[in-house]
């Protein structure tokens, strides 16, 4: 049996005094200084340490990142004194996708390289938009198309990135060798760091971060991170002007990209004459045309397109821009209904907030998602825009510790890898690379209003939620 | 092992017997106050009352809240209870306690910390309301926000349609409540509960054991069922027994020959609503010597009930299983809890033609001690749309009145038990809004550390003990009681005149999403 692939990770605590969502405030004044104090019969030690804390500056004190919120202490205080109030610093943090949620969970798996684990039921919306708008199916035990007996380290979330011949191609009688192929071991690839946190060691360490975990890193023009090879360390130079190309100083890259354009199928012949064993992907922004592209594309033997979506997923339309789980299913049907589903690898990015979005991109057709914002969240960004107004960057990013930040965006990826397993397990999927596409394996919310309550409530209300 | 226990020690046999139905064991449905268990107990207002109280006692007249008393006898006012109050609402009346203090003593405020308690599904409304009917036993003044949560879909976008006036001839006291477990016509018992719902499985280990015996002795008051979840049966549970699910899960914990043959019903759970497809997992910090006594383990490490059953790979070995206890146990019903994913209609049918009594489904919301939060949010859907799937298709299927179908996950009150039934479940299962009751607060923290620092998710010496058996109990009675009573003005309001009636007859239901014509 192969190697099993597997992240190692290791704890990666904060740098900077995180932001937490609740806090336990308190009115001394009204204090009777008791001696049997509730923070001293903290469950988890937290406020039990304050005044020590407070006294000898052990560390960072943060309750407010802390707190657990268990309300003991605020419902036992012998005089009321205590309340609970939501950090505003919290709720400030983010926008409407990435929300405060979502990016203390990205700490907390960047920090811990775990799964986030609670308890009690779900407490979130009945449903949401986009990818919130799907649930995954799971397998129950009587269920025929079960894949038999398997733990989840047997199940394998690796995918290739490259066309595949849908047949063997013979030319004078000779077999000729399949086009180049690559495999990454999580269906995930770097993006190019955005124009915003572009500091420094940033892209370094991202694409170091890539090459520990044997992932590719997307990088932007001729920037090539001191130290990093072309030739060995996945990177995939990203080409947005074609001058560059002339100077054959990416030929030794297994992959490269370039933006489309009008005949792109010249420019990736240079490319191959340079080396054809090298992997080009194409580069265009999800629109209301990309079906027709997409097709049109692979028609003229592109390996790999890269569908962009803005950082909520949203395509590039001026009316009503659809969110990538529809585009993304629109591509791939358009794709499998022209006979060339195989041909082209789809790698999608944008709006991957969540290792769920991978799975529900995976499952809408993507072979591949590309991230970069969980990647700056993992190394503690807040999202809080102040780099865009000219502030000082409060976690002072130009400064990181490329090890420290190494190992905040393994830890995170471990995390994702499990939650992946944790989904596929429960789908009774073994491979990734069979989860493309595969919606029989999820429920749409519309689906499943069509067809179980439709017939008992009528027709539903336009606009009621929008998906 | 077998022999030894067909055959029982004179010893064993006497100890089974001496807890056999012993005094303690009966628990009446009498309804008695159970104030909360914490000294401030949360409320959307704060009332203040100030050093210039002269102790003139005009407030705790006014008061028809209960927010103000003085018991008598006593001087000094009793500190305001004030998670009674109803605030701006009470403002509007002559009884308002701010105006009618002489002395200006009282003010109100907005308590900050409500709001930051609960969730979409459990909205700070619902959990308090729920803490009220634990503590009065007295249903809550109708109104949106202590009906229904404000996630936004199913349950809470559903609305019952309620008949202008009752048909003539339905008095509410004949409005019957039982649901028949045993549809099958088979030579087991006919087990029929008093009430449209049972306990949900909880383990030893997940829950304290005051937890548990609260939960056992108001089904016994109830006439109705708990289970014992994937921990093992206590010994403590034995005097109830008659209302005790043994469940069977896959890491077999606590199954025995002996736990199997006492129980009433036997559940085989194949997967959990809240984590489908995924397993148990009790982490180690919860593994204390109790715990790991009763699941013959070691103290501290994590233990896992794997997916699937390892001995169930297709219909017949489900069959085989159902076999197995079915031959062990001649007289118990026998239930398949599933999840509810894509397929859920044929798992239904599957599990009725492998030969179970009840189907029950645990919809995606469901309860948990500890899960993966991908899961609890991604995988399988919602319980409303699959009641509806499944009794359509069992319907369809001709075996509709031969099987008794079972929904949990997300039911936190009457009005999603009525919704339940009307979308085609017999029955319904509850555990959350049980917990509430006895003072959650749904801060998500059971899995970590020692467990529940509020005492009920624990088994950890100093926090279990925080919740005192009768007082358990009786916040549970109060609760069951109730639900019941809102549950007859529900029928009584629709006008049907049972709870078996109401089943499937989701033409009572309306949709706020849908143009249907009401």
């Amino acid at each position: 049996m192969p190697d099993k692939y597997h992240i190692h990770t290791e704890l990666a605590p904060h740098r900077f005094r995180p932001v937490g969502k609740f806090g336990i405030v308190d009115w001394r004044e009204d204090c009777a200084s008791c001696h049997n104090c509730v923070k001293r019969a903290c469950a988890y030690g937290f406020y039990r340490e304050e005044a020590d804390t407070l006294r000898d500056e052990i560390g960072y004190l943060d309750y407010i990142y802390q707190c657990k919120g268990c309300l003991s202490c605020v419902q036992d205080c012998t005089k009321g004194i205590l309340t609970r109030v939501v950090n505003p610093e919290y709720n400030r943090m983010g926008d409407a996708y990435y929300t405060p949620a979502i990016i203390l969970a990205t700490w907390f798996q960047a920090e811990t390289g775990r799964v986030p684990v609670s308890g009690a039921g779900y407490g979130g919306p009945f449903t949401g938009t986009g990818f919130d708008s799907i649930w995954t199916d799971m397998s129950e035990i009587v269920r025929p198309t079960r894949d038999g007996i398997h733990g989840r380290e047997y199940i394998n979330t690796s995918v290739d990135i490259g066309r595949k011949n849908d047949h063997l191609i013979f030319e004078n009688g000779e077999l000729i060798a399949s086009p180049p192929l690559l495999v990454s071991p999580l269906p995930i690839i770097f993006e190019a760091v955005p124009e915003r946190w572009l500091r420094e060691p940033v892209q370094e360490v991202v694409s170091r971060a890539a090459r520990q975990l044997e992932l590719f890193s997307v990088v932007r023009g001729g920037a090539i991170p001191d130290g990093l090879s072309i030739a060995n360390d996945n990177i995939i130079p990203l080409l947005d002007n074609f001058e560059s190309l002339s100077a054959g100083a990416f030929a030794s890259a297994g992959m490269i990209m370039v933006p489309d354009r009008p005949l792109i199928g010249a420019v990736i012949s240079t490319l191959k004459e340079k080396n054809p064993e090298q992997i080009v992907a194409v580069r265009m922004e999800a629109a209301p045309d990309s079906a027709r592209r997409a097709v049109e594309l692979a028609g003229k033997g592109i390996e790999v397109l890269h569908l962009l979506f803005d950082s909520h997923g949203r395509e590039k339309a001026s009316a009503k821009p659809r969110h990538a789980r529809d585009v993304i299913r629109e591509v791939h049907c358009a794709l499998v209904k022209g006979g060339m589903r195989d041909q082209i690898t789809l790698i999608v990015s944008g709006g991957i907030a969540l290792p769920e979005h991978m799975a529900k991109a995976i499952i809408c057709g993507a072979d591949l998602v590309a991230i970069d914002i969980p990647l700056m969240i993992a190394l503690e960004c807040r999202m809080c825009g102040e780099c865009d107004r000219g502030e000082r960057c409060q976690i002072e990013l130009e400064e990181i510790d490329p090890r420290f930040a190494r190992e905040r965006i393994i830890n995170l990826m471990g995390a994702w890898h499990s939650q992946l397993l944790e989904l596929m397990g429960a789908m009774g999927i073994r491979e990734v690379r069979r989860l493309r596409g595969e919606v029989g394996r999820c429920m749409f919310f519309e689906d499943l209003e069509r067809e179980i309550f439709a017939p008992l409530f009528g027709k539903r209300k336009a606009g009621s939620v929008s998906i | 092992m077998s022999t030894a226990m067909i055959d029982k020690t004179e010893s064993g046999a006497a100890t089974e017997e001496f807890l056999d139905r012993p005094d303690f064991a009966r628990v009446t449905r009498e309804v008695r106050p159970a104030l909360p268990r914490y000294r401030n107990e949360l409320g959307p207002f704060r009332v203040h009352r100030s050093s210039a109280c002269k102790q003139c006692g005009r407030c705790a007249e006014l008061c028809r809240h209960g927010v103000h008393t003085r018991p008598e006898g006593y001087r000094l006012m009793v500190r305001p209870f004030d998670y009674r109050c109803t605030g701006h609402e009470c403002e509007k009346t002559d009884a308002c306690c701010l105006q009618g203090c002489p002395q200006q003593a009282l003010s109100l405020t907005v308590n900050p910390a409500f709001e930051t308690i609960g969730d979409c599904r459990w909205t700070p409304e619902l959990i308090a309301s729920t803490w009220r009917m634990a503590e009065t036993g007295q249903a809550p003044e109708p109104g949106g926000e202590c009906e229904i949560g404000g996630s936004g879909g199913g349950f809470d976008r559903i609305r019952l349609k309620f008949a202008a006036s009752p048909p003539e001839g339905l008095r509410r006291e004949e409005i019957g409540t039982e649901v028949l477990l045993n549809r099958r016509n088979d030579a087991r018992q006919r087990l029929k509960i008093d009430v449209p719902w049972y306990g949900g499985g909880m383990s030893f280990g997940s829950t304290s054991i005051n937890t548990i015996l609260s939960r056992a002795r108001v089904v016994t008051a109830f006439n109705t069922l708990t289970c014992t979840g994937e921990g093992g049966y206590v010994d403590r549970l034995i005097p109830y027994a008659d209302h005790i699910i043994t469940q069977v899960a896959t890491g077999l914990f606590g199954v025995r020959e002996e736990t199997i043959q006492r129980a009433p019903m036997v559940e085989f759970k194949y997967a959990q609503g809240a984590k489908p497809g995924l397993g148990g997992h009790l982490l180690g910090d919860k593994v204390t010597p109790p715990v790991a006594a009763m699941r013959e383990a070691v103290v501290g490490v994590p233990l896992f009930s794997p997916f699937p059953f390892h001995s169930v790979y297709s219909i017949e070995d489900h069959q085989k299983h159902i076999d197995w206890i079915a031959h062990v146990n001649p007289k118990a019903l026998i239930s398949a809890k599933v999840s509810t994913p894509a397929d859920v209609d044929m798992v239904a049918v599957g599990s009725y033609y492998a030969g179970v009594h009840i189907v029950h489904l645990d919809g995606s919301y469901g309860g948990t001690g500890a899960a993966p939060n991908i899961a609890k949010k991604n995988i399988a859907m919602p319980i409303e749309y699959g009641i509806s799937r499944v009794h359509r298709f069992l319907v369809a299927e001709g075996i509709r009145e031969a099987v008794t179908v079972i929904a949990s996950g997300g039911i936190r009150n009457p009005y999603d038990i009525a919704k339940a039934i009307a979308l085609g479940a017999d029955g319904v299962v509850i555990g959350t809004s049980e917990l509430i009751a006895l003072g959650c607060i749904r801060c998500g923290n059971c899995e970590s550390g020692c467990g529940c620092p509020r005492g009920i998710t624990t088994t950890a010496v100093g926090y279990c003990d925080k919740i005192a058996i009768d007082w358990g109990t009786q916040r549970l009675v109060n609760l069951y009681s109730v639900w019941r009573e809102m549950l007859v003005d529900i029928l009584f309001r629709l006008g049907v005149e049972s709870v078996a009636a109401l089943r499937g007859r989701s033409d009572l239901l309306y949709h706020l999403d849908y143009e249907a014509e009401e």
